[in-house]
């Protein structure tokens, strides 16, 4: 059954929004997989989180054609709108998390930012002040 | 209203972005309208894109707005035929159905991407009708034409296919895998998810013929988590094709969990198996031992959706190409280029006509810098290049590659150093850690390149460069670190004097590097309108409009807000 470990992951992540400890008892003794070896799985992948997770998720793309577009300083902005400080990534009221992402394959759609599960285009930051109220 | 009026209206993940879903919903809610749904066409720099067909009559629009007025003027073409003068505009093909590839697609071969925005990828009557899951063969005959097309694994190393089918058929076990890899990990290649998204059918075909012919008795499909409508449609395509007895081999889909290494086949392995994606000493190969220890063979989602289409045509795939890479490639044109999306040309185009003809050109500040290929693997060529023919072996010959097909055309606002650090800081932070001069070689490269952008450097840091990348490139244990150092000897190569301005002069030409450059008010221009003071995120300018450059984290907002160019950047 450890084949299923990193499925069983991303069930456990798509229920709560991260992996809870509680998650990967879990797994272990429903499995029988040594907690070490599930831990060993969530820590190498970037999808998995250990910690809470806002209720949106804001990723915003950091892959060649979004780069040359200025990505990075869009991530700075959107933090900065949101009041992240430096090794922050979720608002306090659990609202927003936000993430940089390696590539999300919509290059000719640069500078990307994906919530939840949209895609938006051409983002800038006036533009996606505006569709940030629209997150609850 | 007769059948064979229609707008189809082209819904990948490009089109949603721009709009086309809402837009679709909006053209089913009019009377008398049929609407067809359709997956990415590959323009993507014109979505969304609707498609009116009258019988044999193709009208192609762009850029066709939800909630405006674009909407019922297209309503009103679509019944009336008469077509507003403003709106017109946003013909981009008008005429007959079977010319279109050749004004839309000028220059290009579609072979993969031939079903590319014709059929709905959910509708498996789509695929048949255009001649899907028709072909019947024996090994020997897929064998013969497999191995005379000279199709060559379009992942990146350029393999023979057919002798990779050749090792696992001649494996004697009572289980035989094969694996479609859909983990399109490089940054700016998007033609995976595109296929997957918009012509799954094509690529379960391939993948059918494959097994059959190597003897496979199961398939897996590994694709990142980061794609999730071509999750959701290959998910279905593969129950309503299992559904017509279409996959006689079962095929499982398999979700990846964000690590690029994973497109690595024996990380992409054991990350199947439920472990760490970490890659291992070859040999054995896959191909002898592979998942779960049984012989395995790897193809890219590419190499499976033409496979359809050259056993359907034998002798005519061969016909079409250059040298040794014989075919055609899908590229993903991003960046500074006037019509990015995917276009598929055969090998042997050269660079030129790649970005200049089929795609359109610069844009930007028009001025051509450098094109990317083939991602954090691949390499930075300047003007003097574009004359190479895309061939496997001409581009890694000049230090790029052709591998999964990314193209990034970019002008002369980017810089070169600050490209080089952005993929070694990729790499490095991709770097699965098993091999020490992947983990530690990657990391110390980064630290110099951040050094010279900061402009730090000397001359002996270059050394070090140069015997790093050597080392990390000869010394790595799997693809990812053997190439890292890629991105950064081409840009050596042929971006010396970047290198050399940012040592010695301490200057970033293209104004990236922020270090090596500072904002100021020129006084003179300013009205004191005070718009740069606002936006300013560290309150770094005064009311007076000074810049305090203790404060300033260059961020460029107070550049950007100003409507008087009175914020001078040097």
């Amino acid at each position: 059954m450890n084949d299923k470990l990193i499925n069983l992951l991303q069930l456990a992540q798509s229920k709560h929004g991260y992996v809870s400890e509680d998650a990967i008892q879990a797994i272990s003794d429903q499995y029988g997989i040594p907690k070490a070896k599930i831990y060993g799985v969530a820590t190498f992948y970037s999808q998995f989180r250990l910690k809470p997770l806002g209720r949106n998720t804001i990723k915003v793309c950091r892959g060649t054609a979004c780069h040359v577009a200025g990505s990075l300083d869009l991530a700075n902005s959107i933090r900065n709108m949101l009041g992240l400080k430096e090794h922050e990534d979720t608002t306090k009221d659990l609202k927003f998390t936000v993430e940089e992402v390696a590539c999300l394959g919509c290059c000719s759609l640069s500078p990307a930012v994906m919530i939840n599960e949209d895609v938006y285009a051409h983002v800038t930051e006036e533009s996606i002040k505006k569709m940030l109220v629209n997150y609850k | 209203m007769s059948q064979d009026k229609k707008i189809i209206v082209t819904l990948g993940t490009c089109g949603i972005s721009a709009g086309a879903a809402k837009l679709a919903e909006e053209l089913k809610s009019k009377n008398n309208v049929t609407v067809k749904t359709t997956s990415c066409i590959g323009l993507c720099a014109l979505e969304p894109t609707v498609f009116v067909e009258h019988g044999s009559k193709i009208t192609a629009f762009s850029d066709v707005r939800p909630g405006t007025k674009d909407v019922d003027l297209l309503v009103q073409f679509h019944k009336t035929g008469t077509l507003d003068a403003e709106f017109g505009k946003k013909v981009i093909y008008d005429g007959d159905r079977t010319k279109i590839n050749e004004v839309l697609f000028k220059g290009q071969k579609r072979i993969v991407l031939r079903n590319a925005g014709w059929v709905d990828p959910l509708n498996i009557d789509d695929y048949i009708a255009r001649g899907g899951y028709s072909f019947k063969a024996t090994k020997e005959q897929i064998f013969d034409v497999v191995k005379n097309s000279g199709l060559r694994g379009r992942g990146g190393a350029g393999f023979p296919t057919y002798k990779k089918w050749e090792i696992l058929a001649a494996q004697r076990s009572d289980e035989k895998y094969i694996v479609c890899n859909g983990d399109e990990g490089d940054p700016g290649a998007f033609m995976d998810r595109a296929v997957l998204e918009g012509d799954p059918h094509s690529v379960l075909e391939g993948m059918q013929i494959a097994c059959f012919a190597a003897g496979a008795t199961k398939c897996f499909i590994y694709v990142r988590a980061e794609y999730p409508l071509a999750v959701r449609t290959i998910k279905q395509a593969i129950k309503d094709a299992t559904v017509r007895g279409f996959l006689p081999v079962p095929v499982e889909v398999r979700e990846g969990a964000g690590a690029f290494v994973c497109g690595e086949e024996t990380a992409l392995i054991a990350s199947i198996e439920g472990r760490r994606g970490m890659p291992r000493m070859r040999p054995p190969y896959p191909a002898e031992s592979g998942l779960w220890g049984k012989p395995t063979i790897i193809n890219n989602v590419e190499t499976f959706a033409a496979l359809p289409w050259i056993c359907t045509h034998p002798g005519e795939y061969e016909k079409i190409g250059y040298k040794n890479s014989k075919g055609t490639k899908v590229f993903a044109l991003a960046g500074k280029v006037k019509k990015g999306g995917l276009v598929e040309v055969p090998f042997g185009l050269t660079l030129r006509d790649l970005i200049y003809n089929v795609g359109g050109g610069v844009i930007g500040s028009g001025v051509f810098r450098a094109v990317q290929l083939g991602g954090p693997s691949g390499g930075c060529l300047p003007d003097s290049k574009l004359d190479l023919p895309i061939d496997y072996e001409a581009l890694k010959e000049s230090g790029a590659i052709v591998g999964s097909g990314g193209a990034v055309i970019m002008d002369d606002t980017s810089c070169m150093v600050d490209i080089a650090r952005f993929f070694l800081s990729f790499t490095s932070k991709e770097s699965c850690g098993k091999c020490t001069f992947c983990r530690v070689g990657t990391t110390r490269m980064l630290d110099v390149l951040d050094k010279i952008s900061k402009g730090k450097a000397t001359q002996k840091d270059m050394e070090t460069l140069n015997e790093l990348s050597e080392a990390v490139s000869k010394l790595s244990l799997c693809g990812l670190g053997q190439t890292a150092p890629n991105p950064v000897l081409t840009t050596l190569k042929y971006f010396a004097e970047e290198y050399k301005e940012h040592i010695e002069h301490k200057k970033c030409r293209a104004g990236i590097c922020a270090a090596l450059f500072v904002y100021e008010i020129d006084e003179q221009k300013c009205v004191k309108c005070k718009a740069c003071v606002k936006v300013c995120p560290v309150e770094a300018i005064s009311k007076d409009i000074k810049i305090d450059q203790a404060k300033c984290i260059k961020c460029g907002q107070c550049f950007k807000v100003c409507k008087f160019s009175s914020v001078l950047k040097g």
